[in-house]
């Protein structure tokens, strides 16, 4: 950082003050050129959706919700609709008619014509459950909100997990050289050229996992493999500026150096890093959960298990809200960060700069 | 050169080593064994279990069995598998792996060609409408919750469209009722022995005639030679393997729909590195030169920017081909495509550790191998780091 010392008005100010004004600058800089583009926009604008809808969610069943019907895990509700009796193979539309087959099966001598009302579960969306319930009978809307308070839990740990054990590893390794950084980044490559997944496959189906685990293990497996190379590349080119010879030379400690010197310089890349982590925590959970590795109540990808297990994806169009909301927000979620994190590189990044 | 390679290969067998070791401790730290799961079952006393345990050499220390498993995996014995029984490892890799190989190699390919072509434009049309639209496509590509995707993918295309089939390997009625003495496998191995051949060929043709000074008539050659090998592989196909024939197609039938899945959820990372790669290009002082020579726009794109923008992305398909295993895994499960994923999810909830170990074997073979190629095709492609020359 140069700053342009002229005369009395900075002597005069706290050196806090300068700080928090240049950082002020900075973030106004930033943000600037962040909403010129379009995309890292709409990734915000769909993360901060998805944090409405998970602060929401505890206090709707405070409130409005009774949790005997809302919990989004052991909840229950069959509201009962009225179903038309068609001939048989005749049925267009499962939310409001119902085979002569299947109606015969409830009362023996119904005709075609007759209504029925019978309690549904999954029921389709109605006031009362505005997407509708699951295969258990519990509320969709309430799953989907419960679970996107797990997914940014989840991602949020991961991720800091990640960019702390990667700007440690990356700065330290930077600095040091020579067999630190040998064995680092061997270690990362061993753990580069594994594929995550199939690990966690492996490691889920032996051992049970809930969230935090999960989130603390990807957090440590990507922070030792490929953020930390990426954030070690970043670190040299921080080690040899000028300014840490200046600061060795004004007699600043090793840790004075990493700590004061190369990891704040690191840390904007290692805030992009973030993004792309959280990307990746949200997948691998979702993933997994859809395999039925995972020991967690609920999340986006036990909706679609649930609703996969029970026989509904070949009927997915009849029953849309078992699986679109669920796969559509894992997506969304996962790609907006995303977004938000290519929106930054574009900033943090000078060669991808517009000329 | 060589040199390089051989360096390279030894390091490559040392990073597999450590990597074997870390799973097998790995998977033996676990709580139990196969044995464990008979406990429940009184026809079966504790002499017996011990017994079982014993033949499958679950017995003694950890470093006994690690020096026992080395040992035997070294002379190329990996052991029985538990779920499978009689079977031993070996043998199901030997059929399993052939078949992953094709479906990986397929959306690889595929999704690499498609990546850089979209990358290439998108990078080229960079502050025009309809980039920021394809940019959101291809992260969406990227970030898709795959499953999900992968179910949609069989919904539409074979369960509404009735196109392709929607799984599984084979269609199993057509097979009940075939004429000739085969077994799908060898089928199978016939087919991955044509294409190999036949994509060798093309290489070849490629190579030979890109390099030729009168393009008009390289391109010529190189649609000729095309065609001809097309023609050659029909007849072939026609005459000598006749009856396997609609029972190839069959087979292929079902490798459309999982090649393409993957291919699309593996196209986004591609596009969008292209894109970035590109970008960097663009700035060079080269391509300003080209603009000033006055060539077209299509030249300067193809041969002056794609070219060098080609270097990240290539190092980048190791990345990509971890990515993809990953998703191979899914996509395995999802389409029922008996492959290495789908052995390795059922090996894995089965704690069948001798076929976990195996599917390992194979993922790290595969990885590293990868990894090499892409080192040595790095090198060939980037004249500055041509080691030994």
């Amino acid at each position: 950082m140069t700053q342009q010392v002229t005369g009395a008005a900075i002597t005069e100010e706290a050196i806090w003050r300068t700080r928090l004004r240049l950082l002020r600058r900075r973030m106004g800089q930033g943000w600037s050129s962040f909403t010129s583009s379009p995309v890292g926009l709409i990734g915000l604008t769909i993360i901060v959706l998805f944090g409405i809808m998970a602060v929401a969610q505890p206090i709707l069943i405070k409130t409005v919700w009774p949790p005997k019907i809302y919990d989004p895990v052991i909840g229950h509700d069959a509201p009962i609709s009225t179903l038309t009796v068609v001939p048989d193979g005749e049925v267009t539309d499962g939310a409001t008619q119902i085979s002569l087959f299947e109606a015969s099966l409830l009362d023996p001598i119904i005709k075609v014509g007759d209504t029925v009302d019978i309690p549904r579960q999954p029921a389709p969306p109605s006031k009362k459950h505005l997407l509708g319930t699951d295969p258990l009978g519990r509320d969709v809307l309430s799953q989907l909100m419960y679970s996107s308070r797990a997914a940014f839990v989840l991602g949020i740990v991961a991720a800091l997990v990640t960019v702390g054990i990667a700007t440690m590893v990356g700065s330290v390794s930077a600095f040091f050289g020579g067999i630190v950084d040998t064995l680092f980044m061997r270690l990362a490559d061993l753990i580069i050229l594994i594929p995550f997944l199939p690990i966690l496959i492996v490691l889920s189906a032996l051992i049970d996992f809930d969230l935090l685990d999960l989130a603390l293990l990807i957090g440590v497996l990507s922070g030792f493999g490929g953020a930390a190379i990426v954030l070690k590349s970043q670190a040299l080119s921080v080690t040899v500026k000028p300014y840490i010879d200046a600061a060795r030379v004004a007699g600043g400690g090793r840790m004075h150096l990493i700590f004061r010197h190369v990891i704040p310089n690191v840390l904007p890349l290692s805030f992009l890093y973030m993004m792309f982590s959280v990307t990746d925590a949200i997948a691998s959970e979702a993933t997994l959960s859809f395999l039925g590795l995972l020991n967690i109540p609920m999340s986006w990808g036990i909706m679609i298990y649930t609703a996969n297990s029970q026989g509904y994806m070949l009927s997915s169009a009849t029953y849309w809200w078992l699986l679109f909301p669920a796969g559509l927000s894992v997506s969304l979620l996962a790609g907006s960060f995303f977004l938000v994190g290519r929106a930054m590189d574009e900033i943090i990044n000078p060669r991808l700069r517009r000329r | 050169m060589l040199k390089y390679i051989g360096k390279r290969l030894i390091q490559s067998v040392l990073v597999f080593y450590v990597f074997l070791t870390a799973t097998f401790f790995l998977l033996l730290a676990q709580p139990g064994d196969i044995s464990d799961q008979f406990l429940s079952n009184p026809q079966i006393p504790p002499e017996v279990r011990q017994q079982y345990a014993e033949r499958l050499g679950l017995t003694g220390s950890a470093w006994d069995q690690y020096v026992r498993y080395m040992k035997n995996f070294v002379t190329g014995n990996l052991g029985v598998s538990f779920s499978e029984y009689p079977r031993d490892v070996s043998s199901i890799l030997k059929e399993r792996v052939p078949r992953t190989v094709t479906l990986f190699m397929f959306a690889t390919m595929l999704s690499f060609l498609m990546g850089f072509k979209s990358g290439k434009i998108l990078a080229w049309r960079r502050g025009k409408r309809g980039e920021n639209l394809i940019t959101v496509v291809g992260v969406f590509f990227q970030t898709v919750f795959y499953p999900w995707f992968a179910l949609l993918m069989i919904r539409f295309w074979s369960f509404d469209l009735k196109l392709v089939p929607g799984g599984k390997f084979l269609t199993v009625e057509k097979w009940l009722h075939k004429e000739g003495d085969f077994d799908a496998n060898s089928v199978f191995a016939r087919m991955l022995t044509t294409i190999v051949v036949f994509g060798f060929a093309l290489l070849i043709l490629e190579l030979t005639t890109r390099r030729m000074h009168d393009r008009v008539a390289g391109s010529r050659i190189r649609w000729g030679g095309r065609i001809l090998l097309l023609g050659i592989m029909v007849i072939w196909w026609e005459t000598a393997w006749r009856v396997m024939l609609p029972y190839a197609l069959d087979i292929a039938d079902h490798l459309i729909l999982p090649t393409v899945t993957l291919a699309l959820i593996g196209f986004g990372g591609t596009m969008l590195l292209t894109r970035t790669s590109m970008l960097e290009t663009l700035r060079e002082d080269y391509i300003l030169t080209a603009r000033a020579k006055g060539l077209s726009t299509k030249t300067i794109r193809d041969r002056h920017a794609a070219r060098n923008a080609l270097l990240p992305v290539t190092t980048s398909l190791v990345i990509a081909l971890a990515f993809l295993i990953g998703g191979g895994v899914v996509t395995e499960t999802v389409f029922s495509w008996p492959g290495m994923g789908q052995t390795l999810l059922r090996a894995a909830l089965t704690e069948d550790i001798p076929l976990v170990i195996g599917a390992f074997t194979f993922i790290a073979v595969l990885a590293l191998t990868a990894h090499l190629v892409v080192d040595i095709l790095y090198m060939y492609l980037d004249p500055r780091i041509r080691v030994g020359d």
